[in-house]
C-alpha cells in the first residue's frame, strides 16, 4: 500500500493514543485512520490500491491453537536423545521419482521477475542446504535457480510464461497452479517497472509494459480436462515427476477431492494469509478463507477418499514458526510451504532499512509495495543496484538457518507430545483458545470437550 | 509394438524403417516412451488412434510421426523438432506449447489449437474452434478454414493466418502477435485493430502460405494487431478491461 497521508514518522508520536484519549478524541472503529487514508487515496488517484503481501486483517490462525503436551497418559520423548523424524516423501502415488525431503518445510512458488535473481538463488541455496525444495513462479525457471536447487518444483501456470519441455524435464516436480490464497480466482500482475529486458525476454513480452497473466488456463477447464492435462504432463515426462495441484483456499473440500480425482500426487493448499507480489488490496483482504479454516476441510476430503497420506497435503499461508509447522501437521498436513516468512528471513522489512522505507512512504514492518520494484532489501526488485545488496550466499545461509529453526521448533513440540515423527502429530494433540478457531480447526475449546459444529460434543 | 518392414523417406533423405504402434493393442505410454528414446531421423506411424489423448507429446528430436485417424486432447503437445501429421481431426490443445517443428492437421481442430506455443508451424487444413492461438508466444499458425471466438486472446508473438472467417473478439488483449484474416471478422477484441498491409507483411504472409502448402494472394488478407493502448494501465481505459 502506498501511503499518501502526511509524514507518519513525525505525526505518530504527536498522535499517540494516550494524548488522543486525554483530549477526548475518539477514533471510529469503522472509519479508522487506515480506512480514511484508503478512501482519500482512491478519490485522489481513481485507481484501486495494488500491493504485495497477503491478508493483513486479523483472522483465526495457528496462534489460537495450543498443544496439550504429554501427561500421565502420554509419554514425552527425551529432548536431545530420542529421535523425532522430519523426513517426508512427496508424490509416491504415480511418480516413479518422488521427492524425498529431509524437512517438511518447503519454499513456496515465487517468480523470477517478482523477485530478483539473487533472491531466487538465495532461496535455492538455503533450501538445498537443509534438503528441502524450492519452487519457480510465473515467468519460468532461471539457470541460477535450477543450479542452486537440489529439489526444484516447476510451476505450470495459466500464462505459461517461459514454459518449455526442457525445463519441464529438468524439474523435480511439476505444480499445476489453479489458484493462490491471496487471490483465489485472480490472475497475475507484474507492473512495467519490473519488466526489465531479461524478465521481458523470459516472458516473450515488450520491455516496460504492465504484464497481466491470465486467471484461467488456456487449454483446459474443470476437473475432467485437468485429468487429461495431468496425464499429458506425465506422458511428456515419462511418468517420472510428481505432479502437484495448487489451490487457493476457497472451497478446499471440493477442490481437494477434485484434485485427487484428476490424478494429483500432491495437493498444495494456500490460505488467504499467503503472499502475493502484486494484487488489488480489495482482493487480498476479501476473497478466500483463512489457512486454519481450510486445512480440516482438505484433510476431510482426503480421508473420505481413503487418500490421506497417499496424496500428500502441503499447506501454506501464514507459517512463521515451528509451532505453526507442528499445528498444520497435527491438523493433517504432510508438509508446509513458506513464502513471506522466507522473504523476511532474507531481510525483507528489516529495520536497518528504516530510513529508505520512510522515503518510499512506508516503514519497516509495514512495507508491502512489492509491485513497485524499489525494495531497499534487494528482494522484490529488478533494479541492479538494489538487487546487489542481497548476497545470495549470505542470504542462502539465513534461509538455511531459519528452515533449521522451524524444523527444530516443530520437533521440540512433537517430542513434548510424545511423537517420534512430525507426521505422528494429530488433532487430538490440540485445543483451541477461541470458539471460532475451535469450529474452524475442529478441535475442542480448551478446557472443554466442545467442538462447535460437531455433533455430540455438548452444548 | 508392431514394427513393420515398410520404409519411409525421412527429411534427411535416408530410408529408415517405420515403427508402427497400433493403439488397439499398444498403449499410449509405450508410444510416447519410444518416441522420447528415438534419435533424429526416425519415423513412427500410429494406427487406430481412436481419439486417444496425449499422442506424440514431448517429441524432442527431428523425427516423423503419422497419426492415421482422429486424435484427442493435446496431440503433439510441447513438440520440439518433430514433424507430426494427424490424418483426421484433432481435439483440444493440439500442438499446445510447441517449441519447434511442424504439426499438420488434415481435418478440423478443437479449442485452443496451438495454445501458448513458442515456435514451429501449426497447419490446420480445416477449421479451428475457439481460442485458436490463445497466448501464443512465437508459433506460426495457418488455418485453411474458419476460427472460433476469442482466438489469439492475449497473443504475445508469432503469426496467425486465417484463410476463412474469424469469430467474435478476435485478438482480445493482444500483445505483439500478428493476425492475417482473408474472410470476415465477426468482431475484434479489446485493443485489437486492423492495420495496413505493408510490403514486409505481404512477403511474410506469402512465405507462411507457401510453408503451409496453400495458394492464395496475400493482398486479399487484412492484418490485425495490437493498438498498444492497454500496455500500461491508465484509469481512463478502465472500461476496456
Amino acid at each position: 500500500m502506498t501511503l499518501t497521508a502526511p509524514d507518519h514518522t513525525q505525526a505518530v508520536p504527536a498522535l499517540a493514543a494516550p494524548s488522543l484519549a486525554e483530549l477526548g478524541l475518539r477514533e471510529s472503529a469503522t472509519f479508522d485512520r487506515a480506512t480514511i487514508a484508503d478512501i482519500q487515496r482512491a478519490a485522489e488517484t481513481g485507481i484501486y490500491d495494488i500491493r504485495g503481501w497477503g491478508a493483513k486483517r486479523k483472522v483465526p490462525h495457528f496462534d489460537d491453537l495450543l498443544f496439550l503436551g504429554a501427561s500421565m497418559s502420554r509419554y514425552p520423548l527425551e529432548g536431545y536423545r530420542e529421535k523425532c523424524g522430519t523426513d517426508v516423501v512427496l508424490g509416491g502415488r504415480y511418480a516413479s521419482k518422488p521427492l524425498r525431503l529431509e524437512t517438511p518445510v518447503t519454499i513456496a512458488g515465487m517468480s523470477f521477475g517478482a523477485l530478483s535473481a539473487n533472491a531466487k538463488e538465495a532461496l535455492g541455496r538455503g533450501a538445498s542446504a537443509v534438503g528441502t525444495s524450492t519452487t519457480t513462479g510465473d515467468g519460468g525457471m532461471t539457470p541460477e535457480e535450477r543450479g542452486q536447487s537440489k529439489h526444484l518444483v516447476y510451476q505450470y501456470l495459466p500464462s505459461r510464461y517461459g514454459m518449455n519441455p526442457d525445463d519441464l524435464r529438468k524439474a523435480d516436480a511439476i505444480e499445476v497452479v489453479l489458484g493462490q490464497g491471496a487471490k483465489p480466482g485472480g490472475g497475475g500482475m507484474l507492473l512495467g517497472q519490473k519488466i526489465t529486458e531479461r524478465v521481458a525476454g523470459m516472458r516473450t513480452l515488450p520491455i516496460g509494459i504492465d504484464q497481466r497473466s491470465a486467471c484461467r488456463h488456456p487449454d483446459w477447464t474443470g476437473p475432467d480436462d485437468l485429468e487429461i492435462k495431468i496425464a499429458e504432463l506425465r506422458e511428456i515426462t515419462d511418468w517420472e515427476k510428481p505432479i502437484y495441484v495448487k489451490i487457493g483456499a476457497s472451497r478446499p473440500y471440493y477442490d481437494t477431492a477434485l484434485a485427487v480425482k484428476s490424478g494429483a500426487d500432491v495437493v498444495v493448499l494456500d490460505g488467504m494469509q499467503g503472499g502475493t507480489a502484486a494484487t488489488q488490496q480489495v482482493f487480498i483482504e476479501n476473497v478466500g478463507i483463512p489457512t486454519l479454516a481450510a486445512i480440516p476441510q482438505a484433510v476431510q476430503a482426503l480421508q473420505e477418499l481413503g487418500m490421506h497420506r497417499k496424496v500428500q497435503l502441503i499447506v501454506s499461508g501464514g507459517i512463521r514458526t515451528g509451532a505453526d509447522v507442528a499445528k498444520a501437521m497435527a491438523l493433517g498436513a504432510d508438509a508446509v510451504a513458506i513464502g513471506t516468512a522466507a522473504l523476511i528471513a532474507l531481510g525483507d522489512n528489516n529495520p536497518r532499512y528504516a530510513a529508505e522505507y520512510a522515503k518510499l512512504g512506508s516503514a519497516a514492518g509495514f512495507y508491502d509495495d512489492f509491485q513497485d520494484g524499489r525494495d531497499p532489501a534487494g528482494i522484490s526488485t529488478q533494479d541492479p543496484e538494489l538487487s546487489a545488496r542481497l548476497d545470495p550466499v549470505a542470504g542462502g545461509r539465513r534461509i538455511a538457518n531459519y528452515l533449521r529453526v522451524l524444523t527444530m521448533e516443530a520437533q521440540t513440540i512433537a517430542r513434548a507430545c510424545g511423537k517420534a515423527h512430525l507426521h505422528n502429530l494429530e488433532p487430538e494433540d490440540l485445543v483451541a483458545l477461541t470458539i471460532e478457531s475451535a469450529a474452524m480447526a475442529r478441535v475442542p475449546l480448551a478446557g472443554t470437550s466442545w467442538v462447535p459444529g460437531a455433533t455430540g460434543t455438548g452444548f | 509394438m508392431t514394427t513393420t518392414l515398410e520404409t519411409s523417406l525421412t527429411a534427411q533423405g535416408a530410408e529408415a524403417p517405420v515403427e508402427t504402434f497400433d493403439l488397439k493393442v499398444d498403449d499410449v505410454r509405450a508410444l510416447n516412451k519410444a518416441i522420447h528414446q528415438s534419435a533424429n531421423g526416425r519415423s513412427f506411424a500410429v494406427e487406430h488412434p481412436g481419439g486417444k489423448h496425449s499422442l506424440a507429446v514431448g517429441v524432442n528430436a527431428s523425427l516423423d510421426v503419422e497419426i492415421n485417424g482422429h486424435a484427442g486432447y493435446y496431440a503433439a503437445g510441447m513438440n520440439q523438432g518433430g514433424r507430426i501429421t494427424i490424418h483426421g481431426n484433432a481435439g483440444v490443445g493440439v500442438a499446445e506449447n510447441m517449441m519447434s517443428g511442424i504439426v499438420h492437421v488434415t481435418g478440423d481442430a478443437s479449442q485452443s489449437a496451438g495454445a501458448t506455443a513458442h515456435g514451429g508451424l501449426l497447419v490446420i487444413d480445416g477449421n479451428a474452434s475457439a481460442r485458436c492461438g490463445i497466448s501464443m508466444k512465437g508459433v506460426d499458425i495457418v488455418v485453411g478454414g474458419n476460427i472460433g471466438h476469442m482466438s489469439a486472446f492475449m497473443a504475445q508473438a508469432g503469426r496467425l493466418v486465417v484463410c476463412g472467417d474469424a469469430g467474435e473478439a478476435l485478438g482480445d488483449s493482444i500483445y505483439e502477435a500478428r493476425i492475417y484474416v482473408k474472410g470476415k471478422v465477426a468482431s475484434l477484441g479489446a485493443d485489437c485493430v486492423a492495420k495496413e498491409m505493408r510490403e514486409e507483411h505481404l512477403a511474410e504472409l506469402a512465405g507462411l502460405l507457401h510453408a503451409a502448402g496453400r495458394d492464395g494472394d496475400p493482398a486479399d488478407f487484412t492484418r490485425y494487431g495490437s493498438a498498444r493502448t492497454l500496455y500500461n494501465f491508465h484509469v481512463d481505459n478502465s472500461s476496456a478491461y
